[in-house]
């Protein structure tokens, strides 16, 4: 899937687009694929406030949970109370209808610290090879001796 | 839906009576008893149905689960070892089992005698000073020895300690655990020969360290090889080091943690001395220490004086009781049982067969599949299973499809730190014809997955069921019968 | 002895297929150090037949109630087990077998869980039940866990009048939590409304017992109300036979139901291994600890069963999860199940009333005894407490010259009770049984 240059990546597969001192924020392919079976999610509050770093809800397949991880600190003004009911969406259209939550931004600044596109494709590319697997191009005959 | 397919409550019919029925009095209505506006207006919904329904019902759901009696069972880190028939015949003897809990002490004292001899042989197998046998499980060990490390704590007036460090492939039941008890978890890299990192561990350690629990052999089924300096490091620290002991069963009379720097342990009764599964339960996990750490095992404490056995609750600094009563006495009479028939040669023989019938089906697979560690393992051993990814199946795929060949498949995805891995653990209770068989098995379903790949994805084929849907059991949970609206 | 398969022909050839000489070799990574070098120090082996008669000869030393007829409660039961329960419960294909963590080959075990859950369900009034817990005590642990995990609160409130033992354990999992426990206190054996309204207001939960220990039935509504109305949920450590004719906490719009399903068809076994059950309405099941088994289909669209939900659980959690429950009761609560489908719908209410009709009979007779007399006047199900003008202990050590196991001492810790005991009846205890009791006791207390 092609990820949207308007967006900016976190290293934990957090994307978020910002326009006019608001976030949208979602989780990307590469972190719905991880999931495969997606069961639930825990999404918070309008109203509530997320940090950089922190979590600022839940979601599960069968066998995993992960926090969601806010990119930015603010304060929550829309939840995609949608998505809980349709977790499918996140398997076609992570970027678009899948999105999450919508924070108004305290700091523009902090969006700087995330990745862009290209980067975040490079840093998901080096953190599996030293997870010590290799990347499905990378497995040959060797490995079955 | 087949016949034999139905639920219990499938099977009723109104007025079906069971073989023991009891009959009340017709003079004394419970109303005359007990007032009407404590009483329930609608019965139970329980089945109704007669002996033989019900025993042919429940003898049939038996024959649907794989067992030790039945099946071999490699799953790493459950040690599912034969579970011998005299324990369950002692067990049941009827001074065993028909004695109350309240009754006193010396009412008791064939059962207390057990319960002491078993507290000073488990003290003996680990090294350490003394035992409690309350906890039910690993994980009600777990926390009944982290607790007793919280209360030395503080009794040592050291209430900043609020760290535990956990290696980065321990057993989801430690971190839980430590969460419970109210510690922070700090988790520690492994190394690349699956050992603790000995620079993460110096860099985690500090004056917040509470203690450090570790399982040794690990649940790569390595023994950590550093584990002395480990200790040490831990200690100088001003920390405890506890050992989770799911894996005795590979040291069992060859080395005791007492002796390698653990401060205080649980044993698995339902692992390493075989009382029986029974499909999740139940377990036991007793709890070991040394002197420092005496004081505060939970109450009340089985003793002896002169030739009385008794219980003494007249523990200041105990934590307190973790449990009613003193523990599940029916698997401390079967441990019981086991140590005494095994004795110090059988123990250690069982050690020594476990790593050796480990060693061999590791070497029956090392050419054909990735053993993640190139070392001589301990009780069990661990396969990277990423090479299946290539030819789109799964370890997933590859378990269920040896469920055709008749094997229950080994522990898969755990611990997290090896990629789609699978854990094989035999036990020293097989031979090797069984042993030859899976590993043939196992090669059997990798050209499997190379000419046809399909035979694992759609795996199970033999079984009463086919390949699950466990996505829809979350998203939509039916966790209990509902009888259909009477029309 | 040992049941090892292998020969020393078997020995050889595993060792050369591994490239060793000798098993010693396979140990040579544990450092020299740690190594024991001596043997174990305990008793030699001994073959099954001596093991049999050695601890036949330990169970000969315990008082057991098939030859003397006891009159304990106090948290365990006597009830008869049903042969056919005993028989098939003790198959291997049940004994033997693991979690069912592996659903395709395990669909026996799920589907027995799933009949439990069912039934406990139905005994309770909730929605929904998990697949055991070790026991009632740590069963109402984790249900106070629940509750303050689902609050702001750092309180639970608990009644005096639940199982002293059970009070301890919630002690020791709360200790040092920064959780206040707050008693309630009882009047004349009962937890009284009132209470439970004015400390519902700060706690996360509120815990009772019923019946409570000392044999009373509580009035689940009005606590239920009460606690509710301080904000607090309701929580009920209940007894499952006595959950066949008296209202259940479910019907009482209670949260939380929890207990022990000992009393079907589990042997005391002195103290263990019985079987924790928790149960609770639906709202509450992503809060619940323990394994849950759930219908589904596979992959032919046949119904079947798995464990479900496991997010919850330890093993994918780790320290974020709320419980570390891993190893359960199973195996008992197979037991409990077929022991409730045994009796059945009308069994289990015709074992209620058997044991609610024998215990008013005991306390008619015992209370024509000059000086024996029930403290409390408030009604009560299968067992209650009675003074006598003897110590408690002084007593039943007569009674066992008698023959009999007499019930238990309650005045510590109730020391306003006193030289009382909790007398239980069940229908393992004859009528004749039970006159003769009742006549011993009375020579017991006026023995000189």
């Amino acid at each position: 899937m092609a990820r949207p240059d308007d967006a900016k990546y976190a290293e934990t597969h957090e994307w978020v687009r910002a326009t006019k001192g608001e976030a949208t924020i979602g989780i990307t392919d590469y972190a719905v694929h991880q999931l495969s079976d997606l069961v639930h999610i825990e999404l918070p509050k309008v109203g509530d406030s997320v940090e950089q770093g922190s979590p600022f809800g839940e979601i599960e397949s069968v066998k995993t949970v992960a926090d969601l991880v806010s990119p930015v600190t603010g304060k929550i003004v829309a939840v995609n109370d949608k998505l809980a009911d349709k977790l499918d969406v996140l398997h076609d259209a992570p970027f678009g209808d899948g999105w999450m939550i919508r924070v108004k931004v305290s700091d523009a600044a902090e969006l700087d610290s995330l990745m862009d596109a290209k980067a975040y494709q490079e840093f998901i590319e080096s953190s599996e090879k030293e997870a010590g697997g290799k990347t499905d191009e990378e497995v040959d005959d060797d490995d079955f001796v | 839906m087949s016949i034999d397919d139905r639920l219990i409550f499938e099977k009723s019919g109104p007025g079906r009576r069971g073989g023991y029925l009891p009959q009340p009095d017709p003079k004394t209505p419970l109303e005359s008893l007990i007032p009407a506006k404590l009483l329930r207006q609608e019965p139970a919904k329980l089945p109704e149905v007669a002996e033989l329904e019900l025993v042919r019902h429940y003898v049939r759901l038996s024959q649907k689960s794989f067992s030790i009696d039945t099946h071999f069972y490699p799953l790493g880190s459950c040690t599912m070892k034969y579970n011998p028939k005299i324990n369950e015949k002692v067990a049941a003897l009827p001074g065993f089992a028909r004695v109350h809990p309240h009754q006193p002490a010396e009412q008791a004292q064939g059962v207390l005698e057990i319960m002491h001899e078993l507290q000073r042989y488990l003290a003996e197998i680990s090294g350490m000073d003394a035992v409690t046998l309350q906890p039910a499980a690993g994980a009600h060990g777990e926390l009944t020895g982290i607790l007793m490390i919280k209360a030395h704590l503080l009794d040592q007036k050291q209430p900043g300690r609020v760290e535990v460090l956990i290696p980065d492939s321990a057993h989801g039941t430690n971190p839980a655990t430590c969460t419970l008890a109210g510690f922070k978890v700090v988790s520690v890299k492994s190394n690349e020969r699956g050992n603790v990192n000995l620079d993460d561990l110096k860099a985690k350690l500090s004056d917040r360290t509470a203690a450090m629990m570790i399982t040794n052999p690990s649940t790569l089924g390595l023994f950590e090889e550093n584990i002395v300096e480990v200790a040490d490091l831990v200690h100088k620290a001003g920390g405890q080091m506890y050992m989770d002991g799911a894996n005795m069963n590979a040291i069992q009379g060859i080395a005791r943690p007492g002796d390698f720097g653990i401060d205080v342990q649980h044993f698995n009764l339902h692992k390493t001395f075989s009382t029986p599964h029974g499909g999740g339960g139940p377990g036991s996990g007793p709890v070991a220490c040394k002197k420092h750490l005496e004081p505060f095992l939970p109450v009340p404490r089985v003793v002896r004086d002169g030739a009385r056995y008794a219980l003494d609750s007249n523990r200041p600094k105990s934590i307190g009781r973790v449990k009613a009563f003193f523990g599940n006495v029916g698997m401390h009479v079967r441990c019981y049982a086991y140590i005494r028939y095994h004795g110090p040669d059988g123990l250690r023989s069982n050690a020594e067969n476990a790593v050796l019938n480990a060693n061999y089906l590791m070497a029956r697979l090392k050419k054909r599949f990735r053993i993640a560690y190139d070392r001589p393992c301990m009780h069990e051993f661990v396969i990277n299973g990423t090479s299946f990814k290539k030819l789109g199946v799964h370890t997933l795929d590859v378990a269920k499809r040896l469920l055709d060949y008749g094997f229950h498949p080994p522990t898969i995805y755990f611990p997290l730190i090896v990629p789609e891995c699978l854990m094989i653990e035999p036990t020293e209770s097989e031979n090797r014809e069984t042993l030859d068989a899976f590993a043939d098995a196992l090669i059997k379903i990798q050209e499997e997955a190379k000419a046809d790949p399909k035979l694992l994805l759609e795996a199970p084929h033999t079984m009463p069921v086919r390949r699950l849907n466990e996505v829809k059991a979350s998203r939509e949970p039916i966790v209990r019968y509902k009888a259909p609206a009477a029309k | 002895m040992d049941y090892v398969q292998n020969t020393g022909a078997d020995r050889a050839a595993m060792l050369a297929a591994i490239g060793a000489k000798s098993v010693d070799e396979l140990f040579r990574e544990l450092p020299a150090n740690v190594r024991l070098n001596r043997p174990l120090d305990l008793p030699p082996g001994m073959p099954e037949q001596e093991l049999l008669a050695h601890m036949a000869a330990l169970a000969a030393k315990n008082v057991c109630f098939d030859s003397h007829p006891s009159f304990l409660g106090g948290g365990g039961y006597a009830h008869f087990v049903p042969a056919a329960v005993e028989q098939v419960g003790l198959r291997g294909e049940y004994v033997t077998s693991y979690t069912p963590y592996q659903a395709e080959a395990s669909q026996g075990t799920l589907q027995a869980i799933f009949e439990y859950q069912t039934m406990i369900c139905e005994l309770t009034g909730l929605d929904v039940a998990n697949a055991s817990h070790y026991d009632g005590s740590t069963a109402l642990a984790e249900a106070a866990a629940l509750s303050l995990d689902l609050s702001e609160r750092k309180r639970i409130a608990v009644s005096a009048a639940v199982h002293p033992q059970y009070r301890e354990v919630l002690r020791t999992q709360f200790r040092h939590m920064g959780v206040d426990i707050l008693e309630v206190g009882t009047h004349d054996g009962a937890t009284s409304p009132a209470s439970v309204k004015t400390v519902a207001e700060g706690a996360a939960g509120v815990l009772v017992q019923n019946p409570n220990f000392f044999g009373v039935i509580e009035d689940l509504d009005e606590i239920g109300s009460a606690a509710h109305a301080g904000g607090a949920l309701a929580i009920a450590s209940v007894n499952p036979v006595s959950l066949a004719v008296l209202k259940p906490p479910g019907a009482c719009d209670f949260d939380v139901a929890v207990g022990d399903a000992q009393p079907f068809g589990i042997e005391l076994s002195y103290g263990g291994p019985w079987c924790g059950f928790m149960a609770a309405k639906m709202q509450y099941i992503r809060q619940m600890p323990g394994r849950i088994a759930g219908e589904t289909v596979d992959a032919a669209g046949k119904r079947a069963f798995c464990l479900t939900l496991q997010t919850r659980e330890q093993h994918i959690r780790r320290e974020k999860a709320s419980s570390n429950i891993c190893t359960n009761q199973a195996l008992m609560a197979l037991r409990a199940t077929m022991t409730m489908a045994a009796l059945g719908r009308d069994g289990v209410r015709a074992l209620a009333t058997i044991c609610a009709q024998r215990a008013h009979l005991l306390e008619r007779l015992v209370t024509q005894h000059r000086g024996v007399k029930r403290p409390h006047s408030t009604p009560y199900f299968h067992e209650f407490v009675v003074e006598m003008p003897v110590e408690a202990e002084v007593v039943n050590a007569r009674l066992l010259k008698r023959g009999f196991v007499g019930g238990l001492p309650v005045s510590n810790p109730y020391r306003d009770l006193r030289r009382a005991v909790l007398l239980c009846v069940t229908e393992k205890n004859s009528v004749a049984d039970i006159e003769r009791f009742a006549a011993a006791l009375g020579e017991a207390v006026h023995e000189h």
